[in-house]
């Protein structure tokens, strides 16, 4: 296998990450969502730690973005 | 016909006056030139609500709004003294909102516009990181003195515990910075490769001129929409969570713990 090839395998590899924090940040809106319906008074004051977990899970998805780039553009 | 894909192309900066020849580091740049209009929106917008009638106008309320929403972020999570972190706060938050949405602005068809979004450059976001943290570190170790460092170990824990705990959280610490700043960055930076991989599809699409090209083109078109409507929501909840972010790291060094 050549250098060329085996980088656009390594960058696809590396974006299955991203699938990854996509599953994660469902999970935050999802048993976010789910709670704040069982009580609506206290979904409010949450917010906060909401969008923190979010963050979070965020990240990793994109730092898997991110090699994907790094193996896929630098040289 | 079908042109290779360059999605990297809108993110060089590129001289509008002067050259990079010779090391020359004094250089107006395009992101120079967007950081201008970035800024001097921010001015003419905070300007035109700052007039404190007495009965606010739309604009006012709007500007009201954005102030009074990140005032309660920052006096909510730091406490009644937070109010002293808002200019920075409140700096960081409307820049980096500003700075999203007018580059996901479809600034392109205007014919000889060439966009250019600031915060898709890790050296913007980074350096208001390096910020962050400086306003972090100092503030902590000026109140607290080397007193600061228990940050990273627990209160109420074992002995054993705490040996193997504040370790985790000094690194924890260390990427803050990094993850901080790379945040904003990367969301900025995939959504405009997202966008000018799909913009191309449309093209390419299109000069295949076939019934079924034309499909995909329409397909790619609705695609761009929809992601164009994503990039505006990410732009203003990553403007949100850096001010967050910025606030919650600014609590640990005022309160500690």
């Amino acid at each position: 296998m050549d250098l060329a090839s085996a980088k656009l395998i390594g960058a696809g590899l590396a974006a299955i990450g991203v699938g990854a924090a996509a599953a994660g940040v469902g999970n935050v809106f999802g048993s976010f969502l789910e709670s704040a319906l069982r009580n609506p008074a206290a979904a409010d004051s949450q917010q906060g730690r909401l969008y923190i977990g979010f963050a979070a899970a965020e990240l990793l998805g994109l730092m898997a973005f991110a090699i994907a780039m790094l193996i896929m553009f630098a040289s | 016909m079908a042109g290779k894909i360059d999605p990297m192309h809108q993110f060089t900066i590129e001289p509008i006056v002067g050259s990079f020849q010779g090391g020359n580091p004094f250089v107006f740049t395009n992101s120079a030139l967007w950081l201008v209009i970035v800024v001097g929106t921010i001015y003419v917008f905070m300007l035109g609500g700052m007039k404190r009638a007495l009965i606010p106008g739309r604009w006012q309320v709007a500007v009201e709004g954005i102030t009074g929403f990140v005032d309660n972020m920052v006096v909510g999570s730091i406490g009644p003294e937070g109010r002293k972190y808002l200019p920075w706060v409140f700096s960081a938050f409307i820049f980096i909102l500003f700075a999203n949405l007018i580059g996901s602005m479809p600034f392109g068809v205007i014919p000889g516009a060439h966009p250019f979004t600031v915060t898709s450059q890790f050296t913007i976001t980074g350096v208001m990181s390096l910020i962050s943290f400086a306003i972090v570190l100092g503030v902590g170790f000026w109140k607290h003195g080397l007193h600061f460092l228990s940050l990273f170990v627990p209160k109420d824990a074992p002995f054993i515990f705490k040996l193997f705990i504040a370790p985790i959280e000094f690194i924890s610490f260390l990427v803050r910075p990094f993850s901080l700043g790379l945040r904003p960055f990367i969301a900025m930076f995939a959504g405009h490769v997202l966008l000018d991989v799909f913009g191309n599809f449309i093209v390419q699409a299109l000069n295949a001129n076939s019934p079924a090209g034309y499909g995909i083109s329409l397909l790619c078109f609705l695609f761009v929409i929809f992601v164009s409507a994503l990039e505006l929501l990410v732009g203003a909840i990553q403007a949100y969570v850096f001010a967050l972010l910025t606030s919650l790291y600014i609590n640990d060094a005022v309160n500690l713990h």
